[in-house]
Parts: structure tokens; sequence; C-alpha cells
């Protein structure tokens, strides 16, 4: 046999991978622009037999299902939720790689436990410390939740690799006059953006496409709903809207798509580092 | 609330407020003879960070524990009341099945299915395609992959057009097919929410074990089959082996996923038709039922079952410290 022919199934399986993969991304995006009777009537795949595309799904997801501002909501949410755990991480691994102090091995050794603690263990005492300071329902509970959440993964990975950066760096710095502050900001950040840039890709993710946390802390206030807590409430009020329902999820996946196709290599590093979490 | 406001308290203030607190306390810092200075330093900074790490995780997981042996309102003591409940009422008992069968079959069809990608994108020359194809879903919150594969998996009683692609796929494959209603039946139906898991991290595995592949030594592989080992022999023995570390790591992060998955059930099923998983029986007992006790004490099944990873990623810490 030749080598081609040997490889035929090879080619056949990745193909049909590959197929199995996208048709229902593809069936998602066709169907948010067929009309709705379209979309009710016949598969998307039929959609060159009956060719009408349209943007109306859209319009009336953006304004009268309310999606318009829940994609706002889900911004607001989302970046404070990524800069602040990572500057106050950068702050701690900083701390951990360089600085001598009692207790280090093990305050580090709590870190690494926290890393796969799940959240629904925080849900009930958390939801409670909100309740009691008002902050239920309000964007600062889900900034400061999503910190705390955020924290071990960032704190973990930043310390290895601040902790690897070259000691003759840190020591030139510091012959040169520079305090802590001043290593920090001019040496160890800028030395650190590769580490940072993917961190911080996997962390806004991570919230962007966040359900549970939002669903738990916002107490059900369609006001300051994000994105997947609009579309999940649309899954049942819109039962077999599909062309509704097909678009609505296409906003959401935007900016993520967005990212997955420019910042590619970033966004794989992150992910991957990220999943010792998940 | 005012949009904009919000919007520059969001982008500017904050990371202003986290260096000015530095540097304030920096400040501060400068005005101390050297030796407390130094002895404070390390803890100024660690501050924010433990203060939050306490107050979200430590905190509230040694509450979760207590909460799990007083009642519905946290009012008085149960003793194990609650766990009574989670190992002996159909509905938790039917949760912790299905968060079996997650464990079990997302776990290992996400390994084996990245495994085998890997092996195969490496003999194409479009295997950065693949890759970049099968990786796509992680992008995507678990919510899209929810309404995604709900249309997926519509259902039209026969003699309708069917919507779905799966039902569409299959009448047209095999004769006679009659349309089903995928997420209904049980326990068939959680191998369907299962198929949308396994959909998003796939890739996952797929990328990692890529990697990990390519430190496999061709030289030995080629001795191999001049000695005319086969493939599967090739496999066992020589590729195996390197890539042993990478595949329990790639298991260890899918049963953690595993264990909280919650978005995709809630999504599609709200866990009826007897779909629920832990995380999603947990959200109910918490939100529907208002029973603290019974909530916590779920999510403490969910911890307990984390400690084994917790116990190896310590003792991996211990070995790295050491290698330095």
């Amino acid at each position: 046999m030749t080598r081609a022919l040997r490889r035929g199934p090879v080619h056949a399986a990745l193909w049909l991978i590959g197929a199995a993969w996208l048709a229902p991304v593809v069936g998602l995006f066709v169907s948010s622009l067929r009309p709705a009777q379209d979309v009710a009537a016949s598969g998307w795949w039929t959609v060159l037999r009956h060719p009408a595309l349209t943007l109306v799904n859209y319009r009336d997801v953006l304004t009268a299902q309310g999606l318009g501002a829940s994609f706002f909501n889900s911004m607001v949410i989302a970046v404070p939720a990524t800069t602040i755990p990572l500057l106050i991480a950068a702050y701690a691994a900083y701390a951990f790689a360089w600085m001598e102090f009692p207790g280090r091995r093990a305050l580090f050794a709590l870190v690494v436990m926290l890393l796969v603690v799940p959240v629904q263990t925080t849900l009930v005492p958390v939801l409670r410390l909100f309740t009691a300071t008002g902050l239920t329902g309000t964007f600062p509970a889900l900034w400061l939740a999503h910190t705390g959440y955020g924290l071990p993964l960032a704190v973990f990975l930043l310390r290895s690799f601040i902790g690897g950066l070259p000691a003759d760096v840190l020591d030139a710095a510091a012959i040169d006059g520079a305090d802590a502050v001043q290593t920090f900001f001019r040496v160890v950040l800028p030395l650190s953006v590769p580490a940072v840039a993917s961190l911080a890709i996997f962390q806004f993710l991570w919230v962007w496409n966040d359900l549970l946390v939002a669903l738990s802390y916002l107490g059900g206030r369609p006001s300051v709903a994000p994105l997947t807590v609009t579309i999940a409430g649309l899954m049942s009020s819109l039962g077999g809207g599909w062309h509704l329902l097909t678009a609505a999820a296409f906003v959401s996946m935007v900016l993520p798509l967005a990212v997955f196709f420019t910042l590619q290599r970033y966004f794989v590093r992150g992910l991957i580092a990220g999943a010792v979490k998940d | 609330m005012h949009a904009l406001l919000l919007a520059a308290l969001a982008l500017a203030a904050i990371p202003a407020a986290s260096a000015a607190y530095i540097l304030g306390a920096e400040a501060a810092l400068a005005r101390l003879p050297t030796r407390p200075r130094r002895a404070l330093r390390p803890w100024v900074w660690l501050a924010p960070a433990l203060a939050f790490v306490a107050v979200f995780l430590v905190y509230p997981t040694v509450d979760t524990i207590v909460l799990s042996l007083r009642d519905a309102t946290g009012a008085a003591w149960v003793g194990l009341a609650n766990y009574a409940y989670a190992f002996q009422s159909r509905e938790a008992l039917v949760a912790l099945r299905n968060t079996l069968l997650w464990l079990g079959l997302f776990t290992g069809l996400v390994v084996a299915g990245g495994l085998g990608i890997a092996a195969m994108v490496e003999r194409v020359r479009y295997d950065a395609a693949v890759r970049g194809i099968v990786f796509l879903p992680m992008a995507l919150s678990f919510t899209a992959a929810g309404v995604i594969w709900k249309f997926v998996y519509e259902f039209r009683p026969a003699g309708a057009p069917q919507i779905g692609l799966l039902n569409a796929v299959l009448a047209a494959l095999v004769h006679g097919f009659e349309p089903r209603a995928w997420l209904v039946g049980a326990p068939w139906n959680t191998l369907f929410l299962i198929v949308v898991g396994v959909w998003i991290w796939t890739g996952f595995a797929a990328v990692v074990f890529a990697a990990a592949l390519k430190a496999v030594p061709a030289e030995i592989v080629e001795a191999a089959r001049v000695d005319g080992a086969g493939e599967w022999r090739v496999f066992w023995q020589i590729t195996l082996p390197v890539i042993g570390p990478t595949t329990a790591a790639v298991a260890t992060a899918m049963v953690i996923t595993a264990l909280k998955v919650f978005d995709v059930v809630y999504v599609m099923t709200s866990g009826n038709f007897d779909t629920d998983v832990l995380a999603t029986r947990m959200y109910h007992a918490l939100f529907v039922d208002q029973h603290l006790g019974r909530a916590a004490a779920l999510a403490v099944i969910l911890l307990a079952a984390t400690v084994p990873v917790m116990a190896a990623n310590l003792r991996r810490l211990r070995g790295d410290e050491a290698a330095r």
C-alpha cells in the first residue's frame, strides 16, 4: 500500500471531526441571519435554496430583548474583574518571588490548595456577606468576587514567571538606587508582559463567559445582568424562538471570537495555563 | 446607575487606586528604620491578595462546612441530616449519579479524543487548521454552547421538517429513522449534555497533547519501526511513557471541570428530566428550596472530591521547591 492510501482513514477522520466541530457554529450563525418563519420551517442547511437573509433578528435582540444593555454590563463587569486581580496578584507574586519573610512557603502552599476550590463551596457564605452589606445585585459585588476567585491562579502563575526573571537584572536596579516600587513598576512589570497578557485574556474570558457567579450574586436584576444571564433567561422565556436565540448567542460570542482570531497565541497559552484551575 | 461614570470607574479609577495603595504604603514604610521596614515590606505587598483570598475563599470554605451541619436558615445544629439528604433523597442521588457519569465519560472522552486528534494531526499538513477549529469552542461560554447544541438537538415530530441538525442527519443516513427528543429520556440525555462539554474541551486536550507528542524522540520511534514494531506497539511502549505526565495533568484538569459543571445543564435542561448534577442541585437547594444547610452539604461533597487533587498539587509543589 502506498503512504497516501494508508493515510486515507486519517484524512477522512480529520475532515469528519472538523465538520462536526464547525457545523454547529455555522448553523447558529446562518440561522441568526434568516427570517423567523424560515428558521422555524426549514433546516439552516437549506439556506441556499431560499437564500433570504436579514439583520432584523439582531435589531430585535439588541433592543427589544435587552442584549445591547447586557453587552455593556458584561464589559463593565469583566474589565475591572480582570485588572484588579492581576495587579494585586502581581504585587503578591513579587513578594513571594523576591522577598524573605516567615511563613512564605506555608502561605504559598495555601495558594496552591485554593487553586481547585470550587466556586460552589463559597457561594452560600459570600451571598450572605453581600446581602448583609447591601452589595447583592451590584457590579462591585462581581468585581470583588471575581477578584477573590481569580487570585490563586494569577498569583501562582505570576510567581513562577517573576521568580524566573534573572536576578542580575533586579540587582542592577537595586545598585542604581531603585526602591521596591521602582523595581516593580520599571523592571518586573514590563518584563512580565507576556505572562500578564496571557493571564489577562484568560481572566477576561473567564469572567465574560461566567454564568454561575453572575446568576448567584446579581439577585436576578435584569438591569445589571451580563450577556450569559440574559441569554440563559431567554432560553426559558423564548422557548422555540431560534431566530432570536441564535442571534443572541452570536452577540455574546463576537468578543471571544475576536480575541481568538487576533490574539491566538496568548489566548492558547493563557487557557492552557488556566486549566490547572478549571 | 450612570453608565459613563461606571465605565470611567471601571477603566481608570480602579488601577489608579491599586497603584496609589502601593505607593502610599511604601512612602509610609520609608519613614521607618531599616529593620522594621524590611520585616513589614513583604506584608504590604501581600496584604491585598491575602485579604481577598481570606474573605472570598478561606472564610467561605470554613463557613460552608459549618453551615452544612445546620438547618435551612443556618439557625440550629442538625448533625448530619443534610448529608443524609445528599445520599438518600432521590433528587440528590440522581445528581450524584450524573456527576459520576460526567466524571467518567467526560474525562475519558476528552482525554481519548484529544490524544487521538493530536496523534492524527501529526501526520497531515493542515494540522494547524484542524487544531484551530477544534480549539475554537474554548473561546465560547458554556451558555452560548448550550444554545448552539440545544439547536442541534431540536426535535420535531416525525413527518414535520426537522430543523435540528442531529435528527436531520440521522433521518438522511438511517432508513426509517424516527426523530427523537434527545434531551428528554434519562439517562441518555446526560450523555448528550456530556457531548457538549466534550465539544468544548477536546481542543484544549488536543493542543496540549500535540505539544507533548513533539517530545517523543523520533529516532527511537524510527528504530523501533525498523525492528518491526507496529503502530500500537510504538504507541504503548514509546509514546505513552513520554506523554504519561501530560495525560495525568489533562485528566486532572478535566476531573475538576467535570465536578464543577453547571452552565451546560442549567442552560439546556435546567436540570429537568433527571439531568441534574451536584452543582445544579446545589443551586436549586440554595435559590429554589432556600435550604442553606442542604446547599452547603452538597458543596462540601464537591470540595471533598477535590481534596486528592489538592494533595497531588501540593506534592508536586514540594518536588519543585526541592529541585530549585
